[in-house]
């Protein structure tokens, strides 16, 4: 098939950046979306030009590496998708796609397509863990935990920090993020024993990364590849209101 | 980050507790509006009397006074929500399709508000002001009249659209609002944010279905 691509080209993190023209042919529908970029890119470095950077890893939707704004969606426009499981049958033959960097105050561009997500990292470090001394793996039934809340804290736990939730929200809100993140820990027992300081520490530093405030339009639930819920934010909530009224 | 600052989600608890007081106002005020709908010689003491009984309540005088103060918080904290959140989006695309997955009006609570703030002033300055202030004669009980006044500004089609209109917006800020309120506040239970997000629906159509009717009803039928 044949397409027509603008994809946003910057060549470093405070160049001014631009949408580029370009166009492919033969590409196989049943290309994923990441293959057709290395399509191009080969095609790009042939001609002596810069290739397209863009962020990947495993390619089967599980490492939350990639993540692109295509079309004017996250991760283009299937619901609950990565972009590494996009295929190109998706599109139309001739279709003009629009490829950009996730967008937000928080996830500089760093070139190209590629964008600066430590800000979920710094997050995560400031207090989505459980403190305990690592050693040899303990005994995995010493803490008896019920079927369905394993379940639940695996839900959220499924979060791949791809950053489609803040790429899609009108506020660049990482709410569905963190609250995952809280969510996932403080239905398990090991979890839960941190849950008030956890709560304050991450949401403190969602805050200072630059994010801004859920609006509720769950827009990020749709557009979430593990499909978190929504619902998680309202833990998030909850939790966080537990602990400004419990706090010492 | 210093302590000076308020975190996000204490900011989404004040709007969520300003807007639900502002909720259950708007239950007390339509069903006091309510009485408008009587025959009009029955309405017209019997709507008097009760304004009267409510300026000199001093339940209902804190009630107004939390109602100001909810007011203006909500329009404050939404204005800071607004400059927080459009600096951390200051980055726009160039190709936008992101509505497609989520509700106008949950995206545009703030439009929607500030028409409601409009309409506000055009409330409080056409009755609350000239109750308060202005010089209204008394009726046969010796009560304010305010039901003339009420009736005459109803007289008007173009003030009637226009309230039909701001009630249709304010319907919107509801449906979205009210649900989002007890998100905020943190019900994350699948059960009770279903009802709630039922409840908040039939609370937004009742309530401004209400409003709406007692101007047309005055226009059409009085």
């Amino acid at each position: 098939m044949h397409i027509r691509l603008k994809i946003w080209r910057q060549e470093s993190p405070d160049a001014a950046g631009s949408m580029k023209s370009y166009t492919l042919d033969q590409v196989d529908p049943d290309m994923s979306f990441l293959e057709m970029l290395d399509m191009l890119n080969e095609q790009l470095l042939q001609h002596g030009e810069r290739v397209i950077e863009f962020d990947h890893d495993c390619r089967e939707g599980i490492c939350g590496q990639c993540g692109i704004m295509i079309n004017g969606r996250a991760h283009g426009p299937l619901k609950h998708t990565t972009t590494c499981q996009l295929h190109m049958r998706t599109f139309r033959e001739g279709e003009e796609i629009w490829l950009e960097p996730f967008r937000a105050t928080a996830f500089p561009v760093k070139c190209d397509l590629k964008i600066d997500r430590s800000a979920f990292d710094r997050i995560i470090q400031a207090g989505g863990y459980i403190s305990v001394s690592t050693g040899a793996a303990p005994e995995a039934n010493s803490i008896p935990v019920g079927h369905p809340v394993a379940e639940a804290a695996f839900d959220a736990a499924a979060c791949i920090g791809c950053g489609a939730c803040v790429a899609v929200c009108k506020n660049s809100s990482a709410a569905l993020f963190t609250g995952a993140k809280i969510s996932h820990l403080v239905l398990l027992p090991q979890g839960e024993i941190e849950s008030q300081a956890r709560v304050q520490r991450m949401v403190n530093q969602m805050d200072a990364e630059g994010f801004g405030h859920c609006s509720n339009t769950e827009a990020c639930e749709a557009e979430c590849p593990q499909q978190i819920s929504v619902l998680h934010i309202a833990r998030m909530n909850w939790e966080f209101n537990k602990a400004q009224v419990l706090k010492k | 980050m210093g302590q000076w600052k308020q975190k996000t989600l204490n900011r989404k608890n004040w709007m969520a507790l300003t807007g639900l007081f502002l909720c259950f106002f708007l239950v007390i005020h339509l069903l006091g509006n309510l009485q408008l709908l009587l025959p009009d010689e029955r309405a017209h003491l019997q709507f008097n009397a009760y304004s009267h009984l409510l300026s000199g309540n001093i339940l209902i005088k804190i009630i107004s006074w939390v109602l100001y103060a909810s007011i203006t918080a909500h329009v404050i904290y939404a204005v800071v929500l607004t400059v927080t959140n459009t600096r951390a989006s200051a980055k726009k695309y160039h190709y936008d399709k992101r509505g497609a997955v989520s509700k106008w009006y949950s995206r545009n609570m703030g439009v929607l508000g500030t028409i409601i703030f409009i309409f506000l002033v055009i409330h409080f300055r056409d009755f609350w002001y000239v109750y308060k202030f202005g010089q209204l004669p008394l009726d046969s009980a010796g009560n304010k009249d305010l039901y003339r006044l009420v009736t005459a500004v109803y007289s008007e089609l173009w003030y009637v659209l226009l309230y039909v209109i701001c009630m249709i917006a304010l319907c919107y800020h509801l449906l979205h609002g009210f649900f989002s309120a007890a998100r905020t506040l943190g019900v994350y239970h699948p059960r009770y944010a279903g009802w709630i997000s039922i409840f908040g629906w039939v609370f937004s159509i009742v309530i401004c279905a209400g409003f709406a009717l007692i101007p047309l009803y005055v226009h059409f039928l009085k």
